[in-house]
């Protein structure tokens, strides 16, 4: 009979150990979003009040409706995720492998901008492509915007200020991937015939996929619902489904139609994020991460 | 017909017998201020295995890693097969290296790992993929083809790491420490297919190792090296028997030594007088260049005999007194640590015949240690010891 519950003790064990997270789990993200899907089927007005119905034309309406501002969050999200992967490999790669002893210095100067708000950094990016600016008018000067053009308050000064807040979160993944890789592989593949870039080519970017992956998604899942950029460097014509969401929520008070965009925007990402890990392949991916 | 056949092993050791696969020329190599190799002119011979062997930090590895082209000279040169290619990055270099950890590629199969090099080379898929199961098969892991290093033991990694560098048919086979991380037993077997293994394919291996009990296993040739240069180079048996310095003597194996003043050459034999005054021969062609000098003189432990102090020594024996300290009953054999008049701690080790530590010999007793003159050597006196 002991050992009997001795061995059922053991097996609760780690239960106790996952119980605050899986509380902070359920109470924070289950309910709410249950929450939310109930609220995306009711019907009626900000004034009458909603109640429950299963009001699934919501969803329909949403998407042709928004449909636009969808495929422009999805664009956006992408482009700049492209952009900061094009930054971030070099600069993680030299963290990594070249920095030697100003590495921890230098990751901090990466993680910096996080000790300063969001709104206040992309507040920032406002002064630095305003149509006055200093970058606005070199760029006039070399042609790559036309002479009354702006920079300001173009689908460009957004992707910029997407790529600009989540370059961190493909840096520090990359970074750690690139950080644990052996070095002695290097010296192992140029032993076998290798050239510097085919060791890269073959040995370093398939052991950084771990980081690509993660990177990638930390970057685009994120840039996909922001709202913040497009608010403030963009116009209505810039607009992103999180500046949709926003306003539905507060200022048309448009609940059901709110969080039905919220879950097609899940929806699209957990497909796009099954898509992109097959094509980086999940097997090695999980095999490289163990 | 065999002569047309290029890899006819006959034609391969005629034709390069006397060329050596890998020459180094007056090789330097400094880390800052640190003297890692210094001076070392070294020439290895096609399709004999050599052994590197020192301790750490003797510049053996950063020798192997000069040859392989992980490290640049600091001055002198390195030649494979008679062409210079201390400028060459090691991708360009005909050599190949097992490394101390392996390295083997945690994102490729075993399969894939082996065929790296190969693919390299754009050789045809059809004969990298018969080369590659060839090679298991030698190493004896065309099972486990599919497998991922992770999922391999020690032994298996190391085997992966062989037939990797091997499949390439390098003109030399590098290997750094490549046992050193496995547990004994697993140790000794794999020296042994090692050298199987060397002599089916007869490539040149050089071996660096600290492990001289690995080295005389395996080596045809091994090179002792302290501080960044060579000691001595020689077979197993000519290292044993004759060391030329006072490292090598006690470096591999142990060794007897006393200092002493070498005499004139008296025919055969060379008089030695011992810092007490002792008497001892050593045959003259051993003496070399020490004729007249301060020395040390030596004898490797089973060589010596104990005898009474009434005992009457063979006729011509070199003869020491002492007092036994202590007595060691080894099974296979008896170890003594005998103090000799003048004060050296000499070890003796003798065959368990009497089965068990004979008393006359126990400790406390007064002895006589003697052995025949042609075991003996000198050295110069050592700087390590």
């Amino acid at each position: 009979m002991s050992a009997i519950s001795l061995r059922w003790r053991r097996s609760l064990l780690p239960w106790w150990f996952m119980a605050p997270a899986l509380i902070w789990l359920i109470v924070f993200f289950a309910v709410p979003l249950f929450n939310q899907l109930n609220v995306s089927l009711m019907s009626g007005n900000a004034d009458a009040g909603y109640h429950s119905t299963w009001a699934f034309h919501t969803y329909w309406d949403a998407i042709r409706t928004y449909h636009v501002q969808f495929l422009r969050s999805l664009e956006y999200a992408a482009i700049a995720t492209v952009i900061d992967l094009i930054i971030a490999f070099p600069l993680a790669y030299f963290l990594a492998f070249r920095a030697g002893r100003w590495r921890n210095f230098l990751l901090l100067l990466v993680i910096m901008p996080f000790f300063v708000s969001y709104v206040l950094r992309t507040v920032a990016w406002q002064l630095i492509l305003n149509d006055n600016g200093w970058v606005a008018d070199r760029l006039r000067d070399i042609g790559l915007v036309s002479q009354h053009g702006r920079l300001l308050a173009t689908s460009t000064a957004v992707i910029t200020g997407i790529a600009y807040n989540f370059l961190p979160f493909m840096v520090l993944p990359l970074y750690v991937s690139l950080e644990r890789m052996d070095r002695r592989l290097l010296e192992a593949a140029t032993d076998l015939y290798a050239s510097r870039v085919t060791a890269f080519r073959k040995v370093t970017v398939p052991l950084a996929i771990p980081g690509i992956f993660a990177g990638s998604l930390l970057c685009f899942i994120p840039a996909c619902g922001d709202y913040v950029n497009a608010a403030l460097l963009g116009t209505s014509r810039q607009y992103m489904i999180g500046n949709v969401v926003q306003s539905k929520y507060l200022d048309v008070l448009d609940y059901p139609t709110a969080a039905a965009l919220s879950f097609i925007l899940m929806l699209l990402i957990l497909v796009g994020i099954a898509l992109y890990g097959r094509v980086l392949g999940s097997r090695n991916l999980m095999e490289a991460a163990a | 017909m065999a002569v047309s056949e290029p890899t006819a092993p006959d034609a391969v050791a005629s034709a390069a017998a006397s060329e050596a696969d890998v020459r180094l020329d007056g090789v330097t190599k400094r880390f800052g201020e640190m003297l890692a190799v210094d001076d070392l002119t070294l020439s290895i011979q096609r399709g004999h295995f050599y052994a590197l062997l020192g301790p750490s930090g003797c510049g053996k590895t950063t020798t192997l890693r000069m040859i392989g082209g992980f490290e640049d000279p600091t001055g002198g040169r390195v030649y494979l097969g008679g062409e210079d290619v201390t400028d060459r990055p090691s991708h360009r270099r005909d050599v190949n290296t097992v490394f101390q950890s392996y390295a083997l590629f945690p994102h490729l199969s075993v399969e894939r790992n082996v065929a790296f090099g190969l693919e390299r080379r754009k050789i045809g898929r059809a004969e990298v993929r018969r080369r590659v199961g060839e090679m298991l098969e030698l190493v004896q892991l065309g099972p486990l083809a599919k497998r991922k290093p992770a999922q391999l033991s020690g032994g298996q990694q190391q085997r992966v790491a062989l037939a990797r560098a091997l499949v390439n048919r390098p003109r030399a086979l590098l290997l750094d420490e490549p046992l050193g991380a496995l547990d004994l037993r697993l140790r000794r077997q794999l020296q042994i297919e090692l050298k199987r293994i060397q002599q089916e394919v007869g490539i040149t291996f050089v071996h660096v190792t600290h492990d001289q009990e690995e080295a005389m296993t395996m080596a045809d040739t091994i090179v002792v090296m302290n501080r960044g240069r060579v000691e001595q180079a020689g077979t197993a048996e000519q290292l044993y028997e004759l060391p030329r310095t006072a490292f090598v003597a006690s470096f591999l194996g142990q060794s007897n030594l006393i200092d002493a003043r070498v005499g004139a050459a008296d025919g055969a034999r060379t008089p030695v007088e011992t810092h007490d005054g002792a008497r001892l021969q050593v045959p003259s062609d051993r003496v070399g260049a020490l004729a007249g000098e301060q020395a040390s003189v030596g004898v490797r432990p089973e060589k010596m005999s104990l005898l009474t102090p009434e005992g009457i020594a063979p006729d011509g024996a070199n003869v020491l007194r002492g007092r036994v300290v202590v007595a060691s009953f080894l099974g296979v054999s008896v170890q003594y640590l005998v103090t000799t008049a003048g004060g050296e701690e000499l070890t003796v080790i003798a065959q368990n015949e009497a089965g068990c530590a004979p008393d006359a010999f126990a400790v406390g007793r007064e002895v006589q240690l003697c052995w025949d003159p042609r075991h003996t050597f000198v050295v110069a006196r050592g700087a390590d010891e």
